[in-house]
């Protein structure tokens, strides 16, 4: 069996363990209720997507350092899969903001500066998308790559201080107070479960993204 | 003043070049002539550095123009089909923006009369405050290559200089080039025109699908002469 | 001067230059400023307190828009007659090009919001006397922000077919937090508390500012390069 099958099987085995501690092992919550139980996909998506973002920045920073399309191909792919975990955050958001909250969206600070996020790098998807020559494509990504990194603490910053302007009462945030023992291992779990899903997921992308370019050539 | 060896380029799957040699000295004026799609610009482009080659090496003025292309644009210049001019602007304003653009390191800004010189040397300093709009092709063309003179250009590169000039115009080409060759400026045109080909350069250079099939001096060469060696050597390319 | 301030300013006063001649295409882009001052109007109705509520927010969002359409213009210029060509093989650094722009859609996004703010207190009835100064410092920093992270988005884009959309799409999340900023930072102003109580958000956009202005200095030769 490949490197990349065996990571596979190996996140679907975590997950299987994240996802059954999630919703057997950990306790129910007491204010909440069973909903609460979505922090354990919300939290690890969102992580997640910050990790797949750093990577954006590494694999763009190494592109216009060393000009090696591998680099570009680290960088998209993990735009990619960027994309798809704020995705799944913001949804994952959503569905635990309706009953918790009475309503889909809020502007609190974090999901706001998430979707601000989301659109930076939907934007840098569609750079891709419709630059043709690859040299140049990689090079544009690269450079909104870069800026799009350098926003992400930008972002978080003015966003946090739009929202204590406008709102200065608190909100249940998604986050648990105080954390018990079964809650943050359950947590944990499904974090490594996402890294290892995301890690697979990168592998293959790059696999994609390699045999895509060798047959255009 | 230029030298290039084993120049290749591919575009994806298509070879535009194919191991092109090509050496121009100072003072020299080398005409390359090809069927359209021979890579004449391609070339043409790889030696003022505006296009990376595939492979292969190329020395401007002894440096690797390749590893430091900035020297060798300090050194060329290229006068390709757009005229690289500002309609909205005068001549003399676009020569004035190009001469600080084009500076050489150190010169600062006291090279305040280049501009004028290069008007003066392309005849159109009677038009030097008319807007680039108003210009004809012909004098557009004329401050395209006083923009060329620039910054103490030492080479020339040029695709199809003569198009769109008159008989006069083509005249007038011709003995631009002969005083900037006489400075000890070198050149290398892209040209279709045969006799034009003969009258202005030392050399002749003929590319067809991408490779040099005849390099040899005008001297050797009259107009009906030329255009038999050409139409074999393409010929003899084709079929291959 | 040395030979990068040089070029710089070389690069602004031919843009400028241009710019004024070619008449149609600045007036017309001022005119798209005052014609939204219009449509805000008619879609916030006349309730004299609801706008001057939200008066700050509707005078940047007239600088962005207005930025949508003109901050990517200088390059689309280049275009013409190949100088784009012309400007990748000047010698040495080319980053100079970028601030020479950058100074340039400064001045001209500055012409428009000196128009803006002198219809806004027209139209709207809002005395703008005491709060000019703070309110030219604020509206510096965020045009400094805002045209930075446009000029290098324009530059990037210009030579794209999807130019005209992706620019936006590109640009508008990227000015988020300038947008933020100086809205915020032109509410105080505005009000007409003191500068100091505007922090963070000046703070924010200074910050912002340079990282934006840096980014474009070390990154536009990547953008330039064939």
């Amino acid at each position: 069996m490949t490197a990349a099958r065996r990571l596979g099987w190996l996140a679907a085995a975590a997950l299987v363990v994240g996802l059954g501690a999630a919703f057997g092992y950990a306790p129910r919550e007491a204010v909440q209720g069973n909903v609460q139980r979505i922090m354990y996909v919300h939290v690890p998506a969102v992580l997640t997507a910050y990790v797949a973002f750093g990577l954006v920045l590494v694999g763009s920073v190494g592109y216009l350092a060393t000009r090696a399309l591998r680099w570009d191909r680290l960088a998209a792919a993990a735009a990619e899969l960027g994309v798809l975990f704020t995705g799944i955050t913001i949804a994952s958001g959503s569905i635990w903001g309706k009953p918790t909250w009475g309503t889909w969206w809020t502007w609190d600070a974090r999901l706001t500066s998430t979707a601000v996020l989301f659109l930076v790098y939907v934007g840098y998807l569609l750079l891709r998308a419709t630059a043709d020559e690859p040299e140049r494509r990689a090079r544009f990504a690269a450079v909104v790559g870069i800026v799009g990194a350098a926003n992400i603490p930008i972002v978080h910053f003015s966003v946090k201080w739009w929202r204590a302007l406008h709102q200065p009462s608190t909100i249940l945030g998604p986050e648990p107070s105080p954390i018990a023992p079964p809650i943050a291992h359950a947590l944990a779990a499904n974090w490594v479960a996402f890294t290892l899903l995301f890690a697979y997921l990168l592998t293959l992308r790059m696999a994609v993204a390699r045999l895509e370019e060798a047959d255009a050539a | 003043m230029i030298s290039a060896a084993g120049l290749r380029k591919a575009f994806g799957r298509q070879l535009a070049l194919d191991a092109v040699s090509l050496e121009v000295g100072a003072g020299e004026c080398v005409a390359i002539l090809g069927p359209n799609g021979a890579g004449k610009t391609t070339l043409l482009r790889i030696l003022a550095t505006a296009l990376r080659p595939s492979a292969g090496s190329l020395r401007v003025g002894g440096v690797d123009a390749l590893r430091d292309p900035d020297a060798a644009r300090a050194l060329l210049r290229l006068v390709a089909h757009g005229s690289h001019l500002y309609e909205e602007l005068t001549a003399l304003e676009n020569l004035r923006f190009w001469s600080a653009m084009l500076a050489a390191p150190g010169a600062g800004s006291a090279d305040a009369a280049a501009p004028r010189a290069a008007l003066a040397e392309v005849g159109l300093d009677a038009v030097a405050d008319e807007r680039v709009r108003t210009f004809s092709a012909g004098m557009k063309r004329r401050l395209a290559l006083a923009r060329g003179l620039l910054g103490d250009a030492r080479a020339l590169v040029l695709d199809e200089p003569a198009s769109g000039l008159d008989r006069q115009g083509r005249a007038w080409l011709g003995g631009f080039l002969a005083r900037f060759t006489g400075r000890g400026g070198a050149v290398v045109m892209a040209t279709h025109g045969f006799e034009g080909a003969l009258e202005v350069a030392a050399r002749v250079v003929v590319l067809a699908r991408g490779r040099v099939v005849l390099d040899r001096p005008a001297l050797a060469l009259t107009a009906d002469g030329l255009r038999e060696a050409y139409d074999e050597a393409v010929a003899a390319e084709m079929v291959q | 001067m040395s030979r990068y301030a040089g070029r710089a300013w070389a690069v602004l006063w031919k843009d400028l230059l241009v710019e004024r001649r070619a008449k149609e295409s600045a007036n017309a882009l001022l005119f798209f400023t005052v014609t939204l001052l219009f449509l805000f109007q008619f879609a916030l109705g006349t309730d004299r307190e609801r706008l001057e509520a939200v008066l700050p927010g509707l005078l940047w969002l007239a600088v962005v828009l207005s930025g949508l359409l003109g901050l990517g213009r200088l390059f689309v210029a280049e275009r013409e007659n190949d100088c784009w060509e012309a400007l990748r093989l000047v010698p040495g650094d080319r980053s100079a090009i970028f601030v020479g722009k950058l100074a340039a859609n400064v001045v001209l996004l500055a012409m428009l919001e000196v128009v803006l703010v002198v219809l806004v207190a027209l139209f709207y009835g809002v005395a703008l006397g005491h709060a000019l100064p703070a309110l030219a410092v604020v509206m510096a920093l965020g045009t400094l922000g805002l045209a930075a992270i446009g000029t290098l988005f324009g530059a990037l884009t210009a030579p794209l077919r999807a130019r005209e959309v992706l620019f936006p799409v590109l640009l508008l999340p990227a000015q988020v937090p300038v947008l933020l900023g100086a809205v915020s930072a032109t509410g105080t102003a505005l009000a007409g508390r003191p500068l100091a109580d505007a922090q963070p958000w000046l703070g924010l956009l200074a910050a912002a500012d340079c990282v934006y202005l840096v980014l474009g200095v070390l990154t536009f030769e990547f953008v330039l390069e064939t």
